[in-house]
């Protein structure tokens, strides 16, 4: 994913959570083999917006090496929700919406 | 057929053109001559290996059985030429006489001694005419060599196959994960935990939490005396990463050294969840993971 890409999905993305008025939102990056600086930032600017919008955002999929590569390179999700897979990530946004709650730890910074 | 058979004076180590001609005329030779002689050469070389205290950890028929196998593979080599059945045998024989111990010296110890008292009983056979003896030399040498060259080389290279093995063994002891619960994970760390085990520690942990799809993984370090501090860095970004997979890490039994090596790196205590020792974490995580864990003798009694 490039970042022309990056900018053109997080438009999208935002703009149908709005539109549908989402309450969650899973986004699966196992297809994806690397993570520069710029593409965390955008996940966690992309979560902080649709929480503004009233969803939660689970991102799942993130392979080890990547997950590794992110952390040593210092790039951060801030206080985003993660989970292993798709199927994880339902069950996580079923507890975190089923509640009738935002989560309180997805607020921007 | 061949004019060098007949006119013996001439010297043949300069003859290299004809060499080819001259070997295969003269390699059944030397194998008939090393058929006939079978049994008296392979006493005498097993005898030779004893006189050497060579393969002292096998026992004497032992070692006949195998000069009798290697004596028929060498005079095979001589007569085909191919050193791919030897090849075979060699590794194969490396394979049975590593584990009792015998040493990479012995083997190539052994293998020249073969030679030499292959080559002595074709000095006796054909001292009285120096030419022939000279010119079935030339044909015997280099085969010998390629011999001895390659049983060598298969059994170090039987030897390095072993170390490998052996090395993989003990790392993969070194970290393993083992799953105690759906979703539970636990990594117990025993002994120095360097930088290239750290690493190997990451790499298993993050590969077991997607093989079992772990949500909460203890990694105990009891076992764990002190760490420095690119250790402590890497430990803490394992824990960051899992996170970003989606599980959770519990570290159990921190020394008072390593708590302090993490507090003067500045660790972000929100992020790190730790417990006293494994058995607290243990509990921790089935909290964690919705578990409750009841003695069977309790539970009867509240059902009475």
């Amino acid at each position: 994913m490039d970042d022309d890409e990056l900018g053109r999905f997080q438009r999208e993305l935002i703009r149908q959570v709005s539109e549908f008025r989402s309450r969650g939102v899973i986004i699966d990056v196992a297809a994806l083999d690397v993570m520069d600086s710029f593409g965390s930032r955008s996940l966690r600017n992309l979560a902080y917006m649709a929480r503004l919008l009233g969803a939660v955002t689970v991102i799942v999929g993130i392979q080890p090496d990547v997950a590794f590569a992110m952390v040593q390179l210092g790039m951060d999700l801030g206080k985003v929700h993660t989970a292993l897979g798709l199927e994880e990530g339902l069950v996580r946004l079923d507890e975190l919406t089923g509640a009738g709650r935002l989560s309180p730890a997805s607020g921007p910074k | 057929m061949e004019p060098s058979e007949d006119d013996g004076p001439q010297p043949t180590s300069g003859q290299k053109g004809e060499a080819p001609t001259d070997h295969e005329q003269l390699l059944p030779e030397l194998v008939a001559h090393l058929r006939d002689n079978r049994t008296q050469l392979r006493q005498e070389w097993a005898n030779r290996i004893t006189d050497a205290s060579l393969l002292s950890s096998m026992a004497p028929h032992e070692i006949f059985s195998e000069a009798t196998s290697v004596y028929d593979n060498y005079v095979e080599v001589l007569e085909t030429g191919s050193v791919e059945a030897l090849q075979h045998y060699a590794q194969n024989l490396s394979e049975r006489i590593i584990p009792q111990g015998v040493e990479t010296h012995e083997v190539v110890g052994i293998v020249l001694l073969l030679r030499d008292v292959l080559a002595r009983s074709l000095f006796e056979k054909y001292h009285k005419d120096f030419s022939l003896l000279n010119r079935i030399l030339d044909a015997y040498e280099p085969a010998a060599n390629r011999i001895a060259n390659t049983v060598s080389v298969s059994f170090v290279q039987e030897r390095e196959r072993v170390i490998r093995q052996q090395q993989d063994a003990i790392r993969e002891l070194s970290t393993p994960v083992l799953q105690v619960r759906e979703r539970l994970l636990i990594l117990p760390i025993i002994g120095v935990l360097d930088t290239q085990r750290a690493r190997q520690l990451t790499e298993q942990l993050l590969s077991g939490i997607r093989a079992h799809r772990a949500k909460v993984v203890v990694v105990d370090i009891t076992g764990v005396p002190d760490v420095d501090v690119s250790v402590a860095n890497h430990l803490v970004q394992t824990v960051d990463a899992s996170r970003l997979m989606g599980a959770g890490v519990i570290i159990t039994g921190l020394s008072s050294e390593i708590a302090q090596t993490l507090v003067r790196i500045g660790v972000d205590l929100s992020k790190m969840n730790t417990v006293g020792d494994l058995q607290g974490g243990i509990e921790e995580a089935e909290r964690l993971l919705g578990f409750t864990v009841r003695r069977a003798v309790d539970a009867n009694r509240q059902e009475d």
